[in-house]
């Protein structure tokens, strides 16, 4: 049914005006119960729990022919809906009538984007419900993902566009969503009035009170796994992907040397663009354009985007997050450095078995920590809780919890101190 | 000085861990004819299942060894030769030894069954047998499994993963009857049937009848029936691997004897793990404790007395886990299957779900508490561990018991309804009042 709905949506593409809308709603609804019918059967029908079986022995989910048909598909939507979207227009005409009753104007490329968004988000949201639906942790925090895509990443900035006010992402906060804080960007809110105003104040206050407040008490994850729309995809749409993370201490050290490259990169043009805003843009001139495009395309659309989305099914579903994402960046050093948050390790009952290692969709080697006893405090993690879901032996536990011992071993495993991380 | 290890499991490999922390000069060598690397052994179903590839069930990744300076050997020892202090490999040269530590682990027990060595019949201890079964289960519709333990369990769910019917044969009333109170083994019970396994009670395997082929067809038991099947799971234990040490003086009985100090009866010669036999186990503890984490603390100790810091072997109180199907299991201190003369036994059990929590405490006046089992409730190692050593009576547990809560956030909590049912069980006691929520803060605040 899901192979259907796509074929009848690849011939809305190229059909001809009056075949375009049945085809795209009969696509549209094909796939979706395709998505859901499938998701019951495999995880609804059975018993609750952790049923990994053949992750990696069948194609889809190993890397196989069928995974590498997805990821090109994937990225060629990407390709297209950010340089030719112009082919995308029969897709995009059927939307039209939705568009003008959520946002009172024509869809464009980017309506059609949120919409096939949030659509994934709650489809393949409702397959992680019932796949992990023994775990409440699991079952609360999949519903919060699908809560704020369709909310506060789909419905409210529409209704903001229909009530004639900037389109606002209050769920995005530089410096993910750096331009909210560049001269530029404030200066245009400000054109609108209270809303406006309140409007950067929010950006301010969740960049810089917020933000490290809530990963104080809760870890990076009350974004990243609970908020986050990039998260909530990931969460969702990419769980069948999570275990194709790479573990291997390389990628760790590209990691460390890529994303919080990208993070100092953001922080420094911010303070370069306010500093020749201050001085009558004598310093940069209009290189504040340049960058947004240049930035916007390199990071915007090729890291986050064609890689980040579109290889899901070859590199896993956080490549974005946990090479790019300078958000995850700032929450990252928030949560090692300034956090209540860690993964407590339950004394001498680890058996090294590596479930945990498999299911971390950043790459973390969770048992490393584990087997000797250590708590899990790790920049990269987003506090998906997945490790302690899948450990077959009770191991992990996500927990907020005095700073004092945070980094303090189990005493019933003489932890070995050999090198693992540098 | 020169350390040979033989066997690249838990066992050996925490003994060279220990020993590169204590003696960083030191030459050590690990030897293992099963696999290049150290592997996770109760990580293997998951090998068969496709949950995980063969790079995930290696703790260490393959640049750790080289790193730390140990040396690996992928070679059987055939010989070993205790006054030259040499030990024979089949491939490369001999290696002499300072200190020699045997590792090496256990095979499958088989009882002699006729038909026991007919094709589609295996053991899984080993990465050769998980292998084998691959191989062997491909055209299975009907598979037996004999024994009624952790592996067996395991094998019925990896082969239930590929939708082979299974059936276990299994010698006592009740699953694991030698440890789990009928409660338990209950629950237990449940899960197999939840998962379509057949289990048939106090049946015992008394011969494997096989095809033209050489292969396996059917078993028979020892309630008379003849069950078709084209695969035999044998999971009724496993037994030392002493091979090595014939002619070698070294003292044996059903494992090799050691001492406190986890040294054999010939100086220099030490065992640890699945392989040795404990000449005097403490009260209460076997001779034999074929575990992961016992092989864990055995390595690590052993490398201290090989260091020159004489260690005695003390696990603590014992503790094990595992996983039947989808049903979590821990277990902390001793609880019997039934509970001796002067202990009791408080058992609670959720009305619905599966989840159970027993204490075993003593029932003279200190009603200190001996033992827990846990199902599908996850508890907090060092809290029990501390209880169990203390010797806290089971009132006080009960009024902490939200201390040892390990299950992750927003599962029910049911500690009220454990403390309300002991209550009620209870009636002549003073009651017991729940004090302690679940959560790190109150653990740490607690004395
Ligand atoms: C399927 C399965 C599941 C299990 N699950 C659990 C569990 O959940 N929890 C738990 O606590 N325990 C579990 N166990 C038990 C646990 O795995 C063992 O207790 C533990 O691995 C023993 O470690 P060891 O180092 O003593 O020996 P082993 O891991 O057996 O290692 C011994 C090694 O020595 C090698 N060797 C032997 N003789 C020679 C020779 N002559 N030359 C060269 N090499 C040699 C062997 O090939 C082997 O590789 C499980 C066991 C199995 C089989
Ligand atoms: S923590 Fe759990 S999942 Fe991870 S290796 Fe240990 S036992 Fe396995
Ligand atoms: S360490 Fe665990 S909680 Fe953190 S990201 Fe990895 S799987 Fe998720």
């Amino acid at each position: 049914m899901v192979a259907l709905g796509l074929l009848a949506l690849a011939v809305t593409a190229a059909a001809p005006a009056g075949l375009r809308e049945p085809a795209f709603w009969l696509g549209v609804a094909l796939l979706s119960a395709g998505a859901l019918g499938w998701s019951w059967y495999k995880f609804g029908r059975g018993p609750g729990g952790v049923h990994h079986n053949n992750l990696w022995a069948r194609g889809s989910t190993s890397r196989g022919a069928v995974a590498w048909a997805t990821g090109v598909a994937l990225t060629g939507f990407y390709v297209v809906l950010y340089w030719w979207p112009e082919y995308l227009e029969n897709l995009i005409r059927p939307l039209d009538g939705l568009s003008q009753a959520l946002r009172q104007r024509p869809a464009d490329q980017w309506f059609l984007y949120g919409t096939f968004y949030t659509l994934a988000v709650l489809l393949m949201g409702t397959r992680a419900l019932l796949k992990y639906r023994h775990s409440p942790y699991q079952r609360v925090r999949t519903a919060s993902v699908m809560f704020f895509q369709l909310g506060f990443a789909w419905l409210l900035p529409g209704v903001l566009l229909a009530l004639q006010q900037p389109e606002f992402y209050f769920t995005y906060f530089w410096p993910l969503k750096y331009d909210y804080l560049f001269p530029g960007g404030v200066q245009s809110l400000l054109q609108n009035g209270h809303l406006g105003a309140f409007m950067v104040g929010w950006g301010l206050i969740m960049s810089f009170v917020a933000t490290p407040v809530l990963t104080y008490f809760f870890g990076k994850r009350w974004y990243c796994s609970w908020v986050c729309g990039c998260g909530g995809l990931a969460e969702t749409a990419g769980d069948p992907y999570r275990h194709l993370s790479d573990k291997r201490r390389e990628a760790w050290r590209y990691e460390v040397s890529i994303v919080y490259t990208v993070l100092g990169f953001i922080v420094v043009t911010t303070a370069l663009l306010w500093l020749n805003t201050r001085l009558g843009g004598a310093l940069l001139g209009r290189l504040s354009d340049e960058f947004s495009r240049t930035y916007g395309f390199v990071v915007g659309a090729l890291f986050s985007g064609v890689v980040g989305v579109g290889f899901y099914p070859i590199l896993g579903s956080r490549v974005w997050c946990r090479y790019g994402c300078p958000m995850a960046a700032y929450l990252g050093l928030l949560q090692k450095h300034f956090s209540r948050f860690r993964i407590s390790t339950n004394g001498g009952q680890c058996i090294s078995c590596g479930n945990c290692s498999n299911v971390c969709e950043m790459g973390i080697d969770v048992k490393q920590y584990a087997q000797r006893g250590e708590p899990i405090i790790r920049a990269a993690c987003v506090g998906c809780g997945l490790c302690s879901t899948a450990c077959p032996r009770g191991v992990l536990n996500l927990e907020n919890g005095p700073r004092e011992g945070r980094y303090q071993p189990s005493q019933l495993i003489r932890a070995e101190s050999l090198r693992i991380l540098e | 000085m020169h350390l040979v290890i033989i066997g690249n499991g838990i066992a050996g490999v925490s003994c060279a861990q220990a020993v590169r922390r204590l003696q960083p000069t030191a030459r050590i060598t690990l030897v293992s004819a099963e696999s290049a690397h150290h592997f996770s052994r109760p990580a293997l179903m998951y090998l068969y299942m496709g949950h995980l590839r063969w790079p995930d069930v290696k703790p260490f990744e393959d640049w750790y060894w080289t790193e730390n300076r140990l040396e690996l050997v992928h070679d059987r020892a055939t010989h070993l030769d205790a006054a030259a202090r040499t030990v024979h490999l089949a491939a490369g040269p001999s290696l002499t030894y300072d200190a020699l530590l045997l590792a090496t682990g256990a095979t499958t027990r088989y009882y002699d069954w006729p038909g026991q060595h007919l094709r589609g019949v295996q053991g899984l201890v080993s990465k050769a047998d998980v292998e084998l079964m691959a191989e062997t289960t491909l055209q299975v519709q009907e598979a037996v499994i004999v024994g009624g333990g952790l592996i067996g369990v395991e094998m019925a769910e990896m082969l239930r993963t590929r939708g082979h019917g299974v059936t276990m044969l299994v010698r006592d009333r009740h699953y694991w009857g030698s440890v789990l109170p009928p409660e338990e083994a209950a629950l237990v019970d449940a899960q197999l049937r939840r998962h379509g396994v057949r289990v048939h009670y106090e049946t015992e395997l008394t011969e494997v009848l096989g095809d033209d082929a050489g292969r396996v067809r059917a078993v028979r038991t020892s309630r008379g029936t003849e069950l078709p099947c084209q695969w035999l799971g044998i999971a009724t234990g496993v037994t030392p691997a002493l091979d090595l040490t014939a002619g070698t003086g070294i003292d044996t009985d059903r494992g090799i004897l050691v001492d406190d100090y986890l040294q054999t009866s010939v100086p220099g010669i030490f065992a640890a793990g699945d392989c040795a036999q404990r000449r005097s186990p403490g009260p209460g503890e076997a001779a034999i404790e074929p575990l992961w984490y016992t092989g864990r603390m055995q390595g690590e100790t052993v490398a201290h007395t090989i260091c020159g810091q004489p260690t005695a072997y003390r696990r603590g109180p014992w503790f094990n886990s595992a996983k039947f199907f989808d049903l979590e299991y821990q277990t902390y201190g001793q609880v019997p299957a039934r509970p001796g003369a002067d202990e009791a036994s408080f058992w609670w059990q959720h009305p619905t779900a599966a989840l159970g929590l027993r204490l075993h405490y003593r029932a003279d006046a200190s009603r200190a508490l001996l033992g827990v089992n846990a199902l599908g409730l996850r508890l907090r190692h060092d809290v029990c561990d501390q209880w169990l050593r203390r010797g806290v009576p089971v009132g006080e547990v009960l009024a902490q018991l939200g201390a040892a809560n390990f299950d992750p956030e927003f599962f029910a909590q049911h500690e009220p309804a454990i403390v309300a049912a002991y209550n009620a069980r209870h009636p002549d006691e003073p009651a017991v009042v729940l004090r302690r929520r679940k959560g790190l803060l109150s653990r740490l605040l607690s004395v």
